[in-house]
């Protein structure tokens, strides 16, 4: 079942173009990864999706129950709130209907149960990370869009991260994540979706990127990609 | 529900952040408490050293039948100035140079001889330690009271020539040097030429010369009566006639009052509005709030009522602490709070303009620092006081920002002064609107 449709989304900011004529699909429980260089649009194309950020023109369907959630890059929480108050305001913003209960599983699910009357101010920049997917999964989205999730974290963290992540693309949730990180788009994503200048130069599974490549030559291929679509 | 929720969340953050919280009431209150007091009390008389060097015997001088005693100038003085008397020149100047006093004055002794003779102006030694500010504030205390002082003495010495010249006309006894003297006066001068002139035949070769005598007499009778009122004008050259129009003025201490209210409301609404919003931005959760979760104006609205609360409360704390040394018509509450509510409004939709503007709390809390004082002091300029285009250009800053709609609106509620209560409440209105939507505008996502 398609969860997300995005269709020919474009996006001007005065005479720079920063999202073209963008399209794709997102099934139930699928990763899509949106990688570039800087400026590639990434961050604009995730607000567009998020609803954070009208398009000039395009449009974004959603399916079936269920919103988005969103986690920016860097972390959005209130630093003099503890963790737990963090997620009940938010829980209320978003409308949820048992807040209580969202608040508990979140707290369970990320594991910051015994941190949850810590100011978030206080935290490792791990936690405060954990705390920022929280916030974006407390409605329980049928798909989260995270900007650049492990950018700020050590191996162990990033390992913990998506471990979490993937126990809730198995229960079904849609994820789309941007990053710089090749490695981790291949490994975690189904899907690949290349941005650069705002154009979509590719869509579809890593290992077609390139017309084929060795596990370790993502990258490379990436990087060649780029330079014959002439960025 | 929205902004239920962000209104608790803003204030348990302010709970949790009490420096801020102590920063944010005691800084304004502080300002007002000193601008209050400047605008109140007296200034301070400076301190300046003091040296007559007239011999007391010589003290009083005779002009005419006139006794003056340079000592009832010299009290008068006192009252601009408070007096260090010293015993030598020497011991004056050493107090100056050392920072003892800030000026040093020096009466010397031939000031009596010098007004006696009345030949040019007598003068007083002033001696300065070369601060151009302290020297301001000497030099206008004593230009004042030797201006009173001169004005004093011309009309005594005017009231001497006044007494020679009746002598000249009128004639009567003249003291000098311990003799009399009887003077005829032109008057009697002329009636006495008049009947020697009636009495000579018309042929007499005397006549001529007489009648050119008692002519003169004639001309100089109407023409030293005439220079009595000269004089008199000379000694007093402006008089000034005071006139209060119909109507109520605000006595300093209560306009004070308005002030130390005003300024208190605007920093702590323009302060909180500004960085609350900021820091929306600086947590990174305005992004996710612009999610469709909360509305740009719930968002608007909630920082501006927090910030308006606050302030409030801060000033009605404020005015009733101050109700408790100035007397205040109690009677009034009811208005002082409709105008400290949408005065604190003005400012605290300016704050969140401000707020939107830029992106970082401190930025903002400078932004709203620079912002906030010129108004007071050009809310405070007096009328009058500067040219023309300049004071239009007050006038015109002045009515684009809330400081002096507010103020007016707080003077019209605490001490019923125009313009009237309804017009600032209008005024303000305005400007809310105005900044509200230059805030709308500068945070779109």
């Amino acid at each position: 079942m398609i969860q997300l449709q995005a269709t020919q989304l474009c996006k001007r900011f005065g005479e720079r173009d920063a999202v073209v004529d963008v399209s794709f699909e997102l099934r139930e429980g699928e990763v899509l990864a949106i990688i570039g260089p800087n400026g590639a649009g990434k961050t604009t194309l995730l607000s567009i999706l998020s609803g954070g950020l009208a398009p000039n023109s395009g449009e974004v369907r959603m399916s079936g129950a269920g919103g988005v959630g969103w986690v920016p890059q860097q972390t959005a929480v209130y630093s003099k709130l503890s963790v737990a108050e963090n997620l009940r305001l938010f829980a209320r913003l978003e409308r949820v209907a048992d807040i209580g209960h969202a608040v508990e599983e979140m707290l369970d699910q990320t594991g910051l149960r015994s941190r949850a009357r810590d100011e978030v101010g206080r935290l490792s920049g791990g936690n405060r990370q954990r705390v920022n997917i929280a916030v974006g999964l407390i409605a329980d989205p049928a798909v989260l869009l995270l900007d650049e999730p492990t950018s700020a974290l050590d191996p162990r963290q990033r390992a913990r991260l998506w471990d979490f992540i993937n126990a809730r693309v198995a229960s079904g949730t849609s994820v789309v994540f941007a990053t710089h990180d090749i490695a981790e788009a291949e490994r975690y994503a189904g899907q690949l979706l290349v941005l650069a200048d705002g154009e979509m130069l590719f869509s579809g599974a890593p290992s077609e990127l390139g017309g084929g490549h060795s596990d370790a030559d993502l990258e490379r291929a990436f990087v060649s990609f780029l330079a014959e679509q002439g960025h | 529900m929205a902004l239920r929720a962000l209104l608790g969340k803003d204030l348990r953050i302010l709970r949790r952040s009490p420096v801020l919280v102590v920063l944010l009431i005691a800084y304004p209150v502080a300002i007002a408490v000193l601008i209050g007091l400047a605008l109140s009390s007296s200034p301070a008389l400076p301190r300046v050293a003091f040296l007559n060097e007239i011999p007391p015997s010589q003290a009083t001088i005779m002009l005419g039948s006139e006794r003056i005693d340079t000592t009832r100038y010299e009290k008068q003085l006192f009252q601009a100035i408070q007096p260090v008397r010293v015993s030598t020149r020497a011991q004056a100047i050493a107090d100056v140079r050392d920072g003892d006093t800030i000026a040093a004055l020096i009466i010397p002794p031939n000031l009596p001889e010098q007004l006696a003779n009345a030949a040019g102006s007598a003068y007083v030694d002033v001696i300065y330690n070369g601060d151009a500010i302290n020297q301001s504030l000497v030099e206008n205390a004593i230009e004042s009271k030797l201006a009173q002082a001169n004005s004093l003495l011309s009309a005594q010495l005017s009231r001497v020539a006044d007494s020679y010249i009746d002598l000249l006309l009128t004639g009567g006894n003249l003291h000098f040097l311990g003799n009399s003297f009887d003077v005829l006066g032109l008057v009697r001068a002329r009636l006495l030429l008049a009947a020697t002139l009636s009495r000579l035949p018309p042929s007499s070769p005397l006549r001529p010369d007489i009648e050119q005598v008692e002519h003169f007499a004639q001309i100089a009778v109407s023409n030293l009566g005439g220079s009595k009122q000269v004089i008199g004008a000379v000694a007093a050259p402006i008089a000034v006639v005071q006139q209060m129009l119909s109507g109520r003025k605000t006595p300093l201490d209560t306009f004070a009052v308005a002030v130390a209210v005003a300024v208190s409301l605007m920093f702590v609404c323009i302060l909180l509005a500004s960085g609350m919003l900021a820091l929306e931005r600086e947590e990174n959760t305005l992004a996710r709030l612009h999610r469709k979760l909360v509305p740009t104006g719930v968002l608007l609205g909630e920082k501006a009522l927090l910030a308006t609360g606050v302030g409030v409360i801060v000033a009605f704390a404020m005015l009733s602490g101050i109700g408790l040394f100035v007397p205040l018509e109690w009677g009034r509450v009811g208005l002082w709070l409709v105008a400290m509510l949408v005065g604190g409004l003005a400012f605290a939709v300016l704050g969140v303009a401000l707020g939107a503007i830029v992106r970082e709390v401190r930025a903002a809390s400078l932004l709203a620092l620079l912002v906030s004082l010129p108004l007071v002091f050009l809310a405070l300029v007096p009328s009058g006081s500067v040219s023309g285009g300049l004071e239009e250009a007050i006038r015109v800053i002045s009515a684009v920002f809330p400081f002096k709609p507010s103020l007016e609106a707080l003077d019209a509620a605490v001490n019923q002064t125009q313009p009237s209560l309804t017009i600032a409440l209008a005024h303000l209105a305005a400007l809310i609107a105005g900044f509200g939507t230059l805030a709308r505008l500068a945070l779109r996502p």
